[in-house]
């Protein structure tokens, strides 16, 4: 009896903790994301807005070869960006994590502090560092390595670089977090056994980072996938992504469900790799 | 908890089917007329206010009040698709006048959006050049002010380029000594704009096979581009990074300011002619002080004022009048006449054909 009370009163309970969560998801993901849905099968009204009729025009119309290749694009783009995160997050994470306590909380935050810098700032950034007459150039030809100033900025290599620097924290945090709960003994007896460095990394840190790693990659490539400001900054307008499709669609072309199913798409990307994360994920926790 | 869930879904669809429902409101209908009541003493009216950031004198609120005694509260856009994007969102965005493109408000006034002015009580509407009343985007002037206008053209770096540019052509299938130093607009209407006129078409045409001609043309002219830029491109002019450009003209001026080897030049084949205009929305509850707003920018005086803060010309002949003759010598464009001007094509709303141009702009840039 007082048991089974109990633990009525803590499922109220649990409910009661979990309602602001769910409220807030309720609000800002679900009635969000189930009126794109209605959206995207409504028809453009003539200045913008959505009417009547139902019609599924705009899935076949999203599968127009035009746009296949503008989301292949996205998904290239937002790999290459997640990878080279990685291979720049995953030294410096273990780095941090292998020094004092006082120098780990001083390098995070160091990494942190870039982010209080407004977004756009630290894109502006590279226009100067990157662009024909830009910082890089001068230096090379002043050093006398090129003549003519090397093509960087404008490129779709130049949206993959800025992305990867605005979005490195997020994958250096998630890596350092789950490298910094390693036993260090255990790097320390595989050297001492006799081990390489490669293999206490590939037996050892590398599987027992990889909950952060998978976070990490997700983190990067979610924002990354959808973003279109870095390709109209650092593209040159010359690299389209899903995100500048989305954004075209509602306000340029002034058509809604179009722009719906853009969005809707990329969000049936995010679910389908989020799934395979969380179960990569689960896997990598039974394995470790 | 399975009945949470159901329960938490159809809450959810039924808020979300609202929401939809919401945006399908106002989508019909035609700009209705204002009535000015001279009774209401405007100076309990405030008016917000939403015009291009830099787009007006910094000091215009204060004016305003010192003059009409309203209080104003400008809110900036970045450009037209974002003002039209808060306009149409809800019924009322608690906006009372927008400054937008005149095809723009003649989207507006076609969608019920903006009313038709009381002109009784917009007596300085008598003070723009009468040409202005045959502009296609609102014939008789009837619910767009205009505030500024003008066309486009090359902006270009005297010192940098081997010859004189005066042809689209120029642009478009550039001289080896220039590929990958000259920059396009972003913006569809004026990405096709100089194909169009290259081609001898209409740049308001939906003719599918002269469009499938501009975007071979654009399509081939992509890898000679360092970038297709809106915001930036006279900082490039000024830094040497481009050293041609299509350019809309009062942003060439921003480039002649800071170097005077910059250059403006309509091509030859013709150009658009663009108006940005003021408009009253019909959500407005303070359409006398909006009305006496648009009176007072009207004003030969105070239009000048503007004309010499922002560097475009303004439509207003009284104040087109008065400015000094030196400013022309500085900016050329601000010496072209109406004649000229109206020489150029009137950038007209092309309602659901607007998305030809998307789709043009989409399949050149990811080509």
């Amino acid at each position: 009896m007082v048991k089974s009370g109990g633990s009525k009163n803590s499922r109220h309970l649990g409910w009661a903790w979990a309602s602001p969560g769910l409220i807030f998801l309720t609000l800002f993901a679900a009635i969000p994301v189930v009126s794109m849905l209605f959206m995207s099968v409504l028809t453009a009204g003539r200045f913008g807005g959505v009417t009547t009729p139902i019609n599924f025009d705009n899935f076949s119309r999203a599968t127009d070869p035009i746009f296949v290749q503008v989301i292949l694009n996205s998904l290239v783009i937002a790999s290459a960006t997640a990878i080279l995160s990685l291979l720049i997050g995953f030294p410096t994470a273990l780095f941090i994590s292998r020094l004092s306590r006082k120098w780990q909380i001083i390098l995070i935050v160091a990494i942190i502090l870039p982010y209080w810098t407004n977004f756009l700032v630290r894109t502006y950034a590279w226009l100067v560092l990157l662009n024909n007459e830009g910082i890089i150039n001068k230096f090379l030809k002043n050093i006398g390595l090129i003549d003519k100033p090397i093509e960087m900025l404008y490129t779709p290599g130049a949206v993959i670089v800025g992305m990867t620097y605005l979005y490195l924290p997020l994958m250096i945090l998630p890596i350092y977090a789950a490298l910094e709960k390693v036993d260090k003994n255990l790097t320390e007896a595989a050297y001492d056994l006799g081990s390489s460095v490669w293999k206490s990394l590939r037996t050892i840190s590398i599987p027992l980072a990889m909950p952060g790693i998978l976070i990490g990659l997700i983190f990067v490539f979610v924002p990354s996938l959808g973003n279109f400001v870095v390709p109209e900054l650092l593209g040159g307008g010359k690299t389209v992504m899903i995100g500048n499709l989305v954004r075209d669609q509602f306000l340029k072309a002034r058509d809604w469900p179009f722009g719906a199913t853009f969005a809707l798409i990329l969000t049936l990307i995010l679910i389908v790799l989020i799934s395979l994360q969380s179960y990569a994920s689960k896997k990598a926790n039974v394995n470790a | 908890m399975a009945i949470m869930r159901k329960h938490k879904f159809s809450a959810s669809v039924v808020a979300a089917a609202a929401l939809v429902l919401s945006a399908c409101g106002g989508s019909t209908g035609d700009a209705s007329s204002a009535t000015v009541d001279s009774s209401v003493d405007i100076t309990t009216q405030k008016l917000v206010i939403s015009n291009w950031a830099g787009y007006y004198p910094e000091d215009l609120p204060a004016k305003v009040k010192e003059a009409i005694g309203v209080d104003i509260t400008i809110t900036n856009h970045a450009n037209n698709e974002e003002i039209m994007g808060k306009i149409t969102a809800s019924d009322d965005s608690g906006i009372d006048i927008a400054f937008v493109s005149g095809q723009y408000a003649q989207a507006l006034a076609a969608g019920g959006k903006i009313v038709n002015f009381d002109k009784a009580a917009i007596p300085n509407l008598a003070n723009l050049y009468p040409e202005v009343a045959d502009l296609a985007y609102d014939k008789g002037t009837n619910y767009a002010a205009p505030y500024a206008w003008g066309t486009t053209g090359i902006c270009y770096r005297s010192d940098l380029v081997d010859f004189t540019p005066d042809s689209w052509n120029d642009l478009l299938n550039p001289k080896d000594s220039i590929k990958g130093k000259t920059t396009m607009l972003a913006t569809e209407r004026w990405l096709a704009l100089p194909a169009m006129k290259l081609l001898g078409y209409s740049m308001n045409t939906t003719n599918a096979d002269e469009i499938a001609k501009a975007k071979e043309q654009l399509v081939k002219t992509k890898p000679t581009l360092l970038a297709y830029d809106d915001t930036a491109y006279y900082t490039k002019l000024v830094s040497g990074e481009a050293v041609l450009s299509e350019s809309w003209d009062g942003w060439c001026n921003y480039g002649i300011a800071e170097n005077p080897n910059i250059k403006f030049v309509i091509p030859k084949e013709g150009s658009d002619l663009w108006a940005d205009t003021m408009v009253i929305l019909s959500s407005s509850k303070n359409k006398e002080a909006a009305h006496a707003f648009i009176n007072y920018i009207l004003q030969a005086d105070v239009h000048a004022w503007v004309a010499n803060n922002i560097l475009y010309k303004v439509p207003n002949k009284a104040a087109t009048e008065t400015l000094d003759p030196a400013l022309s010598t500085s900016y050329p464009n601000m010496g072209l006449t109406p004649a000229e001007l109206l020489k150029g094509e009137v950038v007209l709303d092309l309602g659901t054909d607007s998305k030809l141009y998307t789709d043009l702009a989409t399949e050149v840039t990811s080509s």
